[in-house]
């Protein structure tokens, strides 16, 4: 290791990395941000396997705009060349292939660290006072996620993209009044067409990951404000030592950073698996129609979102009004965001929350995982009535919190954080 | 001049200029916001399409593309109509295309001008795919009630041959009829309308 970094008021004279430190520290605070958000930032020391997953989020947001900046390079956004594009892409271009089946895959492995991610808050509490701001810009982050990848799934123009935006964007007509302008004028014609494509496009590789980028780095700041909680739900910065360091934290880095690394190496693998083994996942990741141009006069058989829409997607058919079926789509969102606030127990970590909550979690994740089967399924006799009877467990969950939370009976939580809890 | 005098100038102030300011982002979003809108030339590409009928044979459809939608036309022979004036009224949502969009023309049992031809917008009013078409009665996966029409396979809406949505369908209303006149007895055109058929 050189001594770049090493402290320049040590005996003899500083070496020439310290004093060039020292030159930009004196014309930009760059030692004073790596440590208050890197070497001296303190997260608890008993961190588990769940929190690597907000790391992982920037890794593949990091991939993402790499892979989707090269994609930029060869794909043409208009009606008439866009499928073309992308299978010149994917055939002719120097590892093409690659950079846009990383891209396809970064796309479903985002929402899958995301969504674990989600769930790791719920079970820790990590929405909790004083962190609901966190969980709030959080929330927008999932939001521009789905934007950034509805917005995505439309360029390779094949009739899964196609018929999924016509199926997303008629949602907007469900709004009382302007629906049908709001329609034209998210489409800028009188159906999904090149002018649509064009916007997509634009949307799709400047607004919304600017914004992304923006939300990610509130999400970041206010994270840094509270600090990060831990698996037993304890403020670590109530007990500091003389220093004024948590007695259960340890700094960011290198301690964090080192157990993240092989989370990422692990991540890495599995990504590396599905990149080059299965990038289609089974029509899961990449559906079988979109491998057919958009044809506006034909609608697949079938029509299914990406499956990390499918939860939203099966609340929606579920209902046998589209005006009902919209707002409850919605509803099921917004809910997300009214977390911190529906839950009115006091105690964080599931560890030591009552029955009440640990039951009513397992009935939402199981909700919401056969949603996201059945919303893959066709709309016709079994499938319906269960898609109904999870909609009501799904939204149970979150409307009848606020009287399972108030009574519920949790156990003692400890003064300092325990690593094997029983 | 006193401290408070100066605070309530302060603050008068500041109200005037955020006002102003927002007056003004308001105005600068407007071009943006409508650049938004359909342009002239989608305008443009939206002008009507002509549909020779001369040579379609009862119980067969024509398809043609307006606006980018689909739109059929359907020659219904006389068992075809048949069919559709025995059938079950009581089954359908919207029987008198009362919450249907349709020009006043085509607001009837039939939903058309002449009876024998169906004009419609060939995209499911629930979340735009476009229905299949389910001539036959009584077919395995239909049941045995099925006395023809059109079938939506993403989400199972069901519409009778005048495209009337069935009970139980989560469509909410009729398929669109588009505007359309006869400019002669084997020639409708799409997109536009005249004082005669009104």
């Amino acid at each position: 290791m050189s001594g770049a970094r090493s402290p320049s008021y040590g005996a003899g004279k500083p070496g020439r990395g310290a004093r060039f430190i020292e030159w930009v520290d004196e014309r930009f605070p760059l030692s004073d941000l790596m440590r208050e958000h890197v070497t001296e930032y303190y997260a608890a020391k008993n961190f588990n396997w769940w929190y690597v997953f907000g790391v992982l989020a920037l890794v593949t947001l990091i991939i993402q705009l790499l892979t989707g900046i090269f994609l930029t390079m060869n794909y043409k956004p208009s009606a008439d060349d866009a499928f073309a594009s992308v299978e010149y892409i994917m055939r002719e271009v120097e590892w093409g292939w690659l950079i846009r089946y990383m891209h396809s895959t970064g796309a479903s492995m985002f929402f899958v660290v995301v969504y674990l991610h989600m769930f790791r808050g719920m079970m820790y509490g990590s929405y909790k006072a004083p962190r609901e701001l966190l969980w709030v810009v959080g929330m927008l982050i999932y939001l521009a996620l789905m934007a950034e990848a509805f917005m995505g799934y439309l360029l390779p123009w094949g009739q899964m993209s196609y018929w999924g935006a016509q199926v997303i964007v008629s949602l907007f007509g469900a709004v009382p009044v302007v629906g049908d302008a709001l329609m034209e004028w998210i489409r800028g014609d009188y159906f999904i067409s090149d002018i649509t494509l064009n916007r997509f496009f634009a949307l799709h590789v400047i607004a919304v990951p600017l914004a992304l980028i923006l939300l990610v780095v509130v999400h970041i700041l206010a994270l840094h404000t509270t600090g990060s909680l831990n698996p037993d739900g304890i403020e670590i910065k109530e007990r500091k030592d003389a220093n004024g360091v948590p007695l259960d934290g340890v700094a960011f880095h290198p301690y964090h950073t080192s157990k993240d690394l092989i989370a990422i190496i692990a991540f890495a693998i599995v990504f590396s698996a599905i990149v080059f083994f299965a990038p289609e996942m089974g029509g899961l990741f990449l559906e079988p129609p979109n491998f057919e141009p958009a044809n506006m006069l034909k609608t697949p058989e079938h029509i299914a979102p990406v499956w990390y829409f499918t939860p939203f997607y099966a609340i929606l058919r579920s209902v046998p009004s589209k005006g009902w079926g919209a707002f409850l789509m919605l509803a099921a969102i917004v809910l997300l965001f009214l977390l911190p606030w529906l839950d009115r127990c006091k105690v964080k970590s599931i560890r030591y929350r009552g029955f009440s909550f640990k039951l009513a979690l397992g009935v939402f994740v199981v909700s919401f995982i056969a949603l996201g089967y059945l919303g893959l399924m066709p709309a016709t006799g079994l499938y319906v009535t269960l898609a109904r009877l999870f909609t009501i467990t799904y939204f149970a969950f979150f409307l009848l919190m606020p009287i399972y939370t108030a009574r519920e009976k949790t156990r003692p939580v400890p003064e300092r954080v325990v690593y094997h809890h029983d | 001049m006193t401290d408070e005098a100066s605070n309530s100038r302060r603050h008068f102030l500041a109200v005037a200029t955020s006002v102003t300011g927002v007056v003004g982002l308001a105005f600068v979003a407007t071009p943006f916001v409508a650049s938004f809108k359909p342009s002239t030339r989608a305008r443009a590409l939206g002008a009507p399409v002509e549909v020779d009928i001369g040579k379609l044979d009862a119980g067969s459809m024509v398809r043609v593309v307006w606006r980018g939608q689909p739109v059929w036309v359907l020659r219904r022979g006389p068992e075809m109509l048949g069919r559709l004036e025995g059938a079950d009224a009581g089954k359908l949502k919207d029987p008198d295309s009362l919450e249907s969009l349709q020009p006043s023309y085509a607001q009837n049992a039939v939903r058309s001008v002449k009876p024998e031809f169906l004009v419609v917008v060939g995209n499911c009013t629930h979340l735009g795919c476009a229905p299949l078409e389910r001539f036959e009665v009584a077919p395995a996966d239909l049941g045995p009630d099925w006395v023809g029409g059109f079938y939506c396979p993403c989400h199972g809406s069901k519409f009778d041959l005048a495209a009337r949505v069935m009970n139980g369908s989560p469509a909410p209303t009729n398929l669109v009829v588009p505007p359309h006149r006869y400019a002669s007895d084997t020639l409708i055109i799409i997109g536009e309308e005249s004082g005669a058929n009104a």
